[in-house]
């Protein structure tokens, strides 16, 4: 008995094994390769691995760099408005849906179905839904509203100056908060009934009962959306390329680095930035993983 | 039984697999090929490069050619595709790069392409190019590439219908320009001059330098003789802010193409974009002098600010005769004459068919001849790709803060750091 167990542990050792070393070289290798690169002085078509003067000098320089600082004040917004926006709109979504509606599962899939597009093709739509034109050139929704006699809303949309950024969040909202809706919803069917009757037997009225029952109950479900979404709009780059193409006003880190590394030939900088984008992401997950790897032990 | 089969299905197929990625990636046909490397993929330019093949093959039938195109935005893929392969050792025989410092601060800093000197030697082309072209494509007296075509950056386009009926005669300096702007805002025409995105912005930026400070310091802004902090350049830059105000509020959502279909469809002026954008009207059928004029961009009348592709050498060429054949082909006549109708661009050669030319590229072949040749930035003439890049960003937070005086701070600083600048 024990010899077949040792068998299959070793047969099961052996067919895991590939995927160990590809992930092993092709993601951890390479982490530790850009971070080598992120410490050398490689600026140009052929690598140079002298380290940099003093060793942190592209973290240092990057911290002065009036554009990285447009970078992360632009994901700042970015990431407040999108999170707060998916995790709102995704939540209503699910308690309206929750209300034994008919139909449900047509609106439902309904919801879900933005998730199934790409960034790239999200971003050319709205870029289009979006377009700033104004007088006779007019269309999108700046045309809607002018023929719904809505003006005041007519605006410059993602060219806005200072908070163009915050436009790009819309589309990301429109594309993500059917999931969010999703994974409230299987936590709202999970409550038992007899909760919600309980309430009301104790004279609690429908806000209530959500206020004080369901959202705490939901709190682990907004905890792992949160960082679901956060670590995606951390590393936003496609839905800015799409709507906005290279321009420095709704520039993101990952945009920064392409652009420095395949146009400029600064290949320690955009490793750099890479790696901050890295610590960035890690800083939200590692907790996440360590919270959900405790509340499986406790299972 | 059907266990068994499986098993040896898949043990076929694994071993199909592993096979296949041992073949040789180069057929031995026992002829010789040469591979070109490019991102002409699409439109005039794919049909330019295919013409052209077609007189290398009938030139040198025993030569295999290789189309090793990869596609993609203005070949930002490609290039990311090329570096891999330098990085890798395995260079293709000759590739194609924007002639100037963007070919010369990137592969010959890194030893990647060889000095062209001795086929200008063989072949007269110093005789035949522009004096003053061959500085800007050479580095210490070493000719670097040969230029296929030639395209024209200061080109100021605009609506005929436009100016006539405002009494606006085409201004040739930028106080002409200033008032003529300012009696079309007055006239309550809605966008004087049209505008893109970032990349369209740095365009009319370098047009506007040239315009500014003239030919030779305009020159100099690339070699280090003329200073970034000069007053010449703060004036340009304060021509550049006031410009600016001429122009639409949606520019950051249009591409160069929407940004000249303004100046087509009456909706602006004036547009400054490369003669690439002529083809474009065409495409649009749209016919010279009535539906669309042109000009030097004001201030560069006597200047011819140019691009141009060009084909280079691979140090260590896989087949260096085959590439040196090639390189003879696309600096020949029959081969630019081939290329460049197609492409909608003229020859760097000064003595083309002119029969095979429209209206506006025959202007554009005669100020070729007699005009002092300057180097566009945007485009990889005069500044390499780190220099090119810092003034991107430069320019970049420049268009969201208008601070004239941070912008040329920064200027002075990318200069410094990967210009010639000390």
């Amino acid at each position: 008995m024990r010899r077949k167990l040792d068998r299959d542990r070793l047969i099961g050792m052996l067919m895991v094994l590939p995927s160990i070393v590809a992930v092993a070289i092709f993601i951890y290798g390479f982490i530790g390769w850009s971070a080598k690169v992120s410490l050398s002085q490689w600026k140009g078509l052929m690598p140079n691995y002298t380290w940099a003067q003093p060793l942190l000098n592209n973290y240092l320089e990057l911290f002065k760099d009036p554009r990285f600082q447009v970078d992360v004040r632009n994901t700042a917004i970015f990431t407040v408005l999108f999170v707060t926006g998916a995790l709102l709109l995704g939540l209503i979504l699910a308690i309206l849906l929750d209300q034994d509606l008919k139909g449900e599962s047509i609106f439902r899939t309904v919801f879900l179905f933005p998730m199934a597009i790409s960034y790239i093709v999200t971003g050319v739509v709205w870029r289009w839904l979006m377009n700033p034109a104004q007088g006779t050139r007019m269309s999108g929704f700046n045309l809607l509203f002018d023929k719904l006699g809505l003006d005041f809303l007519i605006n410059d949309w993602y060219t806005t100056p200072v908070w163009g950024i915050a436009f790009i969040a819309i589309p990301a909202i429109w594309q993500m908060s059917g999931y969010v809706m999703a994974l409230y919803l299987s936590g709202l069917r999970s409550i038992p009934q007899e909760l919600r009757e309980a309430a009301r037997v104790d004279g609690a009225n429908e806000w209530q009962i959500y206020r004080h029952i369901i959202l705490p109950l939901m709190q682990p479900i907004t905890f792992s959306a949160m960082i679901i979404l956060g670590h995606i709009s951390l590393k936003v780059f496609d839905l800015i390329i799409a709507v906005a193409g290279k321009q420095l006003q709704l520039d993101v880190p990952a945009v920064y680095m392409w652009q420095t590394t395949f146009d400029g030939g600064f290949y320690s900088r955009g490793a750099s930035i890479s790696i901050l984008l890295l610590i960035s992401v890690a800083v939200l997950v590692i907790p996440y993983l360590r919270y959900s790897l405790k509340t499986e032990e406790s299972l | 039984m059907s266990k068994k089969l499986f098993v040896v299905i898949s043990i076929l197929l694994m071993a199909a697999f592993v096979l296949s990625a041992c073949t040789p990636k180069v057929e031995q046909t026992g002829q010789d090929q040469v591979e070109v490397f490019s991102w002409w993929t699409g439109g005039g330019e794919a049909a330019g490069l295919d013409a052209m093949i077609k007189i290398f093959q009938a030139k040198y039938p025993d030569i295999e050619f290789v189309n090793a195109a990869v596609a993609g935005g203005a070949g930002t893929n490609a290039r990311a595709v090329l570096a891999t392969r330098l990085q890798a050792g395995n260079p293709p025989d000759s590739w194609q790069g924007h002639a100037g410092q963007e070919l010369i601060g990137t592969y010959v800093a890194a030893s990647q392409i060889e000095a062209l000197n001795f086929l200008y030697e063989e072949e007269g082309w110093k005789d035949v190019m522009p004096a003053t072209l061959i500085p800007l494509i050479s580095k210490d007296g070493n000719i670097y590439s040969v230029p296929v075509n030639i395209h024209r950056a200061n080109v100021l386009w605009y609506n005929p219908a436009i100016l006539s009926a405002n009494n606006i005669a085409v201004p040739t300096t930028m106080d002409e320009w200033f008032t003529a702007l300012d009696a079309l805002k007055a006239a309550g025409v809605e966008t004087p001059l049209a505008l893109g995105e970032q990349w369209t912005a740095m365009h009319l930026f370098e047009t506007v330098l040239l315009g500014t400070l003239g030919p030779d310091a305009y020159n100099g802004l690339w070699e280090g003789t003329t200073a970034w902090d000069s007053a010449e350049v703060t004036k340009a830059i304060d021509n550049y802010i006031k410009l600016l105000s001429y122009t639409n509020s949606d520019a950051t959502s249009l591409s160069w193409q929407d940004a000249a279909q303004l100046v087509i469809n009456g909706d602006a002026a004036f547009n400054v974009m490369g003669d690439w954008a002529e083809g474009y009207f065409r495409e649009l059928g749209k016919a010279p002098k009535t539906d669309y004029g042109w000009a030097p961009v004001p201030g560069t009348v006597g200047s011819f600010q140019f691009l141009s592709d060009s084909f280079v050498l691979a140090v260590g060429a896989p087949h260096r005769e085959a590439a040196i054949a090639w390189l003879r082909v696309a600096g020949s006549k029959e081969g630019q004459d081939a290329f460049n109708p197609v492409k909608g661009s003229i020859p760097a050669r000064s003595d083309a068919d002119r029969s095979l030319y429209g209206e506006y590229l025959l202007s554009a072949m005669d100020d070729w001849k007699t005009n002092v040749i300057t180097g566009s930035l945007t485009h990889g003439v005069v500044a390499n790709d780190a220099w090119k890049s810092e003034i991107d960003t430069a320019l970049g937070l420049f268009l969201s803060s208008k601070d004239g005086a941070a912008f040329q701070t920064a200027l002075v600083a990318a200069c410094a750091a990967s210009g010639p600048c000390k």
